[in-house]
C-alpha cells in the first residue's frame, strides 16, 4: 500500500473520510496520526444555556400550576435536543480533530442513552467529548454519575429497600465485561452497591446515604461493605474489561466483520498496562503495520452519520432547513441522543437493507444532483411528538405521516470542480475513483460508471462522474 | 385481470428459466408469477404510540371503568355490543359486522412480565419478540425469514413493510423484509438503469462487504421490479379510502389477490398516544382503520382471498386505568389483539378482559403473553417452527 493509500484509509477510519488536500499530500503516517490529536481537551458543545436550564429544570417546572402551560414548556424544551444533535453533527463536519468527534460517536454508542432532555444530553455529550481519547476509567465513572445514565437505566429507583438491577446489569453486560463474565448474583449484589446513587432537581449527582444500603456484598469473589465506586473499581481492575473495550474499539475503527485475535489480544494488554488510555490504544491501532492491509480495506459499512457526515466535508453544503438533516439520520437509522436501545447501533451490516441501501444510492442524486427524493420519516419518536403538537391544537388531526422533502440543498462546488479540471479528461475516472472509493474499481465496471456521465463539458462530466461513483455500493464502505 | 404483458413475459421466460445459472436466478429472470399455489397471508397492523384497550374492548358493566373514565369512558349504549357485558368501540363498525359473522377473534390481557411503559423500549420487545429483560437486535419477522427458504427474489419479497423505511420486526439476524410504501416511486428509485447496470456486476468482489451490498442491489432491483409487475396484474374494481392507511390497505390487496409470493405484510397505524383529549383521537384512528379494513375485506372476498389471510393488530402497550386531567389516558401495560380473517378456529372473545380490581400500580395485569400469540401466528398460520424464532417453545393457544 503506497502512502496515499495508507493516508486514505487513516482518514476514512479515524476521521469522516480524507480532505483533497490531505489526499494530495500524503504524510508519513506517524505524522499523520499525530495531527489527528487536540492539543487541549475540547470545549463543551453548548445550546442549554444555564438559564434555560434553570428555567426548565423539574424544580422551575414543578412551580408551575397550569397543566397546559408546562406541557408546552416542557416540549419546547425538548426540542433543544435537536439543535444540540444539529451542532454536534456541524462539529463533525467543520473539526480539525475528526477523530475526537468520530471517538466521541463511538461513546455515544457504547453508553447508550435516551432520555429526551437536552441540558442532561449535553452533559453527557461532554463527557464523551472530553474523555473521548482520555481516559476510559474516568468516562465510565462520570458517565455512571450523569443525570442522563442514572435516569436511563433507573437508578434513581434504587433503593435499599426496593433494589432496581438496570444499571447493575448494563454496566457488566454492555459497559465493562460483557456477557458471560459474570453471574446473576453479581447483579443483585452490584445493584445493592448502587442503591442511593441519584441526581438532584439542578441536574447534580448527590449520593442519597439513606437509600444505600451498605451492609456486606459479595461481588466477583471479594467481600466488603462496597458502594458503587467500589464496584467500578473492582470492574475496571478486571482484565476482561480491557479486552471487551478493546474488541469493541477494534470493530468500530478496524474491521465489521473479522476480528484479529492476536491483535486485538495485545492491544488489550497494553490497554490495561496504560491504565485504560483511549488515546494511547487508537495511536497503536492507527500506527501499527497490520491496520495498513488489503484485508482492513473496504471491512467497514460507513454509519449513517459517517455517511451524511462524509458528504459534507466533501463538499461545502447548506441545508435550507435544519430539520432535514435530523430526518435523514432517522431514515438512515441513526439519529443521534435517540439510540435504538441501551445496547446502542449494532452497525456492520445492520445499517443496511434493501430500503436503506437504496435511499444510500440515491442521496448523492438528491444532494449534488437535479432528482428530488420524497420519503416519509418514519420514527416513532417522530410520529408521537407530531401527534402531540397536533393534538394540542383541537379540530385539526391529522394521522397522515409529515412528508417532507429533501429540499434545497446548495452545494460549493468552485474548489472541488478547479482542482479536478487540472486532470486530462482520460485520466478523470481512474483518479476520481481513487479519491472517492476505498477499493479499486474493475475496469469493466468503471467504463459502465463512465458510460452514465454527462459529457456536455468538464463541469458536467466531472460533477455526474463524482455522483455516479458516490452511488456506488463501494461508497458505502471506508 | 391478468394483463398481456404479463402473458408474454410468462410464455418467454418459462422454458428458458431452467437453463439460467443459479446466481442470476431473480436477477433477469423471473420465475411464473401466477401460480396454483395460494399462500397464506399474515397482515400485521402495528397501532403505534399505545392504544388504549379499554376503550376498544369496553367492560360495559363494569363500575370501576365507569368511575375510573367519568368522560372518556364509553357508554354501554353507545358501545357496539360484543355481549351482555363487552362492548366494541362505536367507530369499529365493519370491524363489528366481520365479528358477528365469525371472522374476529379478540385476544384480552396480552402484555410481558415486568412492563416498560416507555414507548421506544415497550415497542423494542414487541417488535423483537423478546423478554423485557433482553435487548435483541433482530425482530420476531426478520427472524422468520431467517429460517424461511428463500423466494424468487432471495428473501425479499416473502415480507414487506408498506413504509419507507424497515422496522426491527422485519429485520433478521441474516435476511430482512423490503419496505415500500409507493410502488411506483420505489421502482423507478430502485430499479433504474444505471442501478441495474451496477448490480450486473457479479463477478468477484473486492471485499465480503462489497459482495454483500452487492447482493442486496440485485435482490432489490429484482424485487422492485416484480412488485412493480404484481401491482400491475390486478386492477380493484373496490374503492378504497384516500387516507394513508387506506393507501396501503389498497397496495396490501392487489398484491395478495395477484399471489405475490409475501407471506407478511406490515403497516403502522397512527399515533394513538392518546394523552390529551383521547376520544377525537381515537376516534379518527379507528374510523381510518375500519374503513381501510372493510374495503380490503371486500376486496379479498371478491376474488376468494379472505380465507387466506390473517389479520393481526398489536400496539406496544395500552393505558391506564384511570383517565388524567387532560380527558386522555397515560402509557399503561396489557392490551387486546384482534385477529380478523375467513378461517379462523376459534372466532370472538378469546379471553376474558382483565380484571379492573386487581392492578399492578394502577395498571392491568397481563394474562397472555404476547410471544404465546406470536407462537400460534408462527406455527399455525406460517408454519414455521416458533421455538427456532422465540427462542423457547411458548404455549400455543387455540385460535388459529
Amino acid at each position: 500500500m503506497d502512502l496515499q493509500q495508507k493516508n486514505k484509509l487513516l482518514y476514512a477510519r479515524a476521521g469522516f473520510g480524507i480532505s483533497l488536500e490531505d489526499y494530495q499530500n500524503p504524510m508519513p503516517i506517524e505524522q499523520a496520526v499525530e495531527k489527528l490529536y487536540p492539543k487541549s481537551l475540547p470545549g463543551p458543545l453548548e445550546m442549554v444555556t444555564d438559564q434555560e436550564w434553570a428555567d426548565h429544570s423539574p424544580r422551575a417546572m414543578k412551580e408551575i400550576a397550569d397543566d397546559s402551560v408546562r406541557k408546552a414548556k416542557k416540549k419546547e424544551f425538548r426540542e433543544i435536543t435537536n439543535d444540540l444533535n444539529t451542532l454536534w453533527e456541524m462539529a463533525m463536519v467543520s473539526s480539525y480533530y475528526p477523530l475526537l468527534e468520530k471517538t466521541a460517536l463511538f461513546w455515544h454508542g457504547h453508553f447508550a442513552t435516551h432520555i429526551d432532555n437536552p441540558y442532561y444530553d449535553q452533559k453527557l455529550l461532554h463527557i464523551f467529548r472530553k474523555n473521548a481519547l482520555g481516559n476510559f476509567g474516568d468516562m465510565l465513572r462520570d458517565v455512571s454519575k450523569s443525570p442522563a445514565m442514572l435516569q436511563y437505566l433507573n437508578n434513581r429507583q434504587n433503593r435499599k429497600q426496593h433494589p432496581n438491577e438496570n444499571f447493575a446489569r448494563e454496566v457488566m453486560e454492555l459497559f465493562t465485561l460483557g456477557r458471560g463474565h459474570y453471574t446473576e448474583d453479581d447483579i443483585k449484589e452490584a445493584a445493592r452497591a448502587f442503591t442511593g446513587w441519584n441526581f438532584t432537581d439542578e441536574g447534580e449527582f448527590i449520593f442519597k446515604a439513606k437509600q444505600h444500603d451498605d451492609g456486606e456484598k459479595k461481588f466477583l469473589g471479594m467481600t466488603g461493605n462496597f458502594n458503587g465506586d467500589d464496584i467500578l473499581n473492582i470492574l475496571l481492575e478486571q482484565k476482561q474489561t480491557s479486552v471487551f473495550i478493546t474488541q469493541k474499539l477494534y470493530r468500530f475503527f478496524v474491521s465489521d466483520e473479522q476480528v484479529n485475535e492476536k491483535h486485538v489480544n495485545e492491544l488489550a494488554k497494553h490497554f490495561y498496562k496504560s491504565n485504560y488510555d483511549i488515546g494511547n490504544l487508537l495511536r497503536n491501532i492507527f500506527t501499527s503495520d497490520w491496520f495498513y492491509s488489503v484485508k482492513t480495506v473496504g471491512a467497514k459499512i460507513k454509519s449513517p452519520i459517517e455517511l451524511l457526515v462524509g458528504y459534507q466535508r466533501l463538499l461545502p453544503m447548506q441545508f435550507n432547513k435544519d430539520k432535514t438533516i435530523l430526518n435523514l439520520q432517522r431514515i438512515l437509522g441513526q439519529h443521534l441522543f435517540n439510540p435504538p436501545n441501551v445496547a446502542g447501533w449494532p452497525g456492520g451490516k445492520n445499517w443496511i437493507d434493501s430500503s436503506s441501501l437504496v435511499i444510500r444510492m440515491r442521496l448523492p442524486e438528491a444532494f449534488f444532483g437535479s432528482k428530488e427524493l420524497n420519503l416519509a420519516a418514519k420514527d416513532n419518536d417522530k410520529e408521537m411528538r407530531v401527534a402531540m403538537q397536533i393534538s394540542k391544537e383541537k379540530d385539526k388531526f391529522k394521522t397522515g405521516e409529515k412528508q417532507f422533502r429533501v429540499g434545497k440543498v446548495s452545494v460549493n462546488w468552485d474548489e472541488y470542480l478547479s482542482n479536478w479540471k487540472k486532470y486530462k479528461t482520460l485520466e478523470l475516472p481512474k483518479t476520481l475513483a481513487g479519491y472517492l472509493l476505498p477499493v479499486t474499481l474493475p475496469d469493466d465496471k468503471l467504463n459502465d460508471v463512465v458510460s452514465y456521465a454527462d459529457t456536455t463539458n468538464a463541469d458536467t462530466f466531472i460533477k455526474s462522474l463524482t455522483i455516479l461513483l458516490m452511488e456506488l455500493p463501494e461508497y458505502q464502505l471506508a | 385481470m391478468i394483463s398481456r404483458r404479463k402473458f408474454i413475459q410468462l410464455g418467454s421466460i418459462a422454458s428458458a428459466s431452467l437453463m439460467i445459472p443459479s446466481f442470476l436466478k431473480g436477477f433477469e429472470f423471473r420465475p411464473p408469477l401466477i401460480s396454483g399455489s395460494r399462500k397464506k397471508v399474515l397482515i400485521v397492523i402495528q397501532l403505534s404510540g399505545g392504544n388504549d384497550g379499554l376503550n376498544t374492548i369496553i367492560p360495559v358493566r363494569n363500575d370501576i371503568y365507569y368511575k375510573s373514565r367519568p368522560q372518556i369512558g364509553i357508554k354501554r349504549d353507545d358501545a357496539l355490543s360484543l355481549n351482555d357485558d363487552t362492548g366494541l368501540n362505536p367507530k369499529l363498525k365493519g370491524i363489528k359486522q366481520l365479528y358477528d359473522d365469525g371472522k374476529v377473534a379478540i385476544i384480552n390481557a396480552v402484555g410481558y412480565p415486568q412492563p416498560n411503559r416507555s414507548h421506544f423500549r415497550s415497542m423494542d420487545i414487541w417488535q423483537s419478540g423478546s423478554t423485557a429483560r433482553d435487548v435483541v437486535t433482530s425482530g420476531w419477522i426478520g427472524r422468520y425469514l431467517d429460517n424461511a427458504p428463500d423466494g424468487s427474489n432471495g428473501h425479499n419479497s416473502l415480507a414487506i413493510e408498506v413504509d419507507d423505511s424497515l422496522s426491527l420486526a422485519l429485520k433478521g439476524e441474516e435476511k430482512s423484509a423490503i419496505a415500500v410504501r409507493d410502488i411506483n416511486q420505489f421502482h423507478n428509485a430502485a430499479a433504474n438503469s444505471y442501478f441495474k447496470k451496477i448490480a450486473s456486476h457479479n463477478d468477484e468482489h473486492e471485499t465480503r462487504l462489497a459482495g454483500y451490498l452487492y447482493k442486496t442491489l440485485r435482490e432489490t432491483t429484482s424485487a422492485a421490479d416484480y412488485i412493480f409487475d404484481q401491482s400491475k396484474i390486478y386492477n380493484t374494481s373496490q374503492s378504497y379510502p384516500t387516507t394513508p392507511i387506506g393507501k396501503r390497505m389498497k397496495t396490501i390487496g392487489s398484491l395478495i389477490i395477484s399471489n405475490t409470493e409475501t407471506q407478511v405484510y406490515y403497516v403502522s397505524h397512527g399515533s394513538f398516544d392518546t394523552h390529551v383529549d383521547q376520544k377525537n383521537r381515537q376516534d379518527k384512528l379507528f374510523e381510518n382503520i375500519d374503513e381501510a379494513l372493510t374495503a380490503l375485506i371486500a376486496d379479498l372476498k371478491q376474488n376468494n382471498r379472505f380465507e387466506d389471510v390473517l389479520i393481526m393488530t398489536f400496539s406496544e402497550f395500552g393505558r391506564r386505568v384511570a383517565q388524567n386531567a387532560s380527558n386522555g389516558t397515560d402509557h399503561g401495560t396489557a392490551g387486546s389483539m384482534f385477529f380478523i380473517g375467513g378461517s379462523l378456529k376459534k372466532p370472538g372473545l378469546y379471553n376474558n378482559l382483565p380484571s379492573l380490581e386487581d392492578l399492578d400500580e394502577g395498571d392491568l395485569k397481563y394474562d397472555i403473553d404476547f410471544k404465546q400469540v406470536y407462537a400460534t401466528v408462527l406455527d399455525n398460520w406460517l408454519e414455521a417452527d416458533s421455538k427456532l424464532i422465540l427462542d423457547r417453545k411458548y404455549q400455543q393457544l387455540g385460535f388459529i
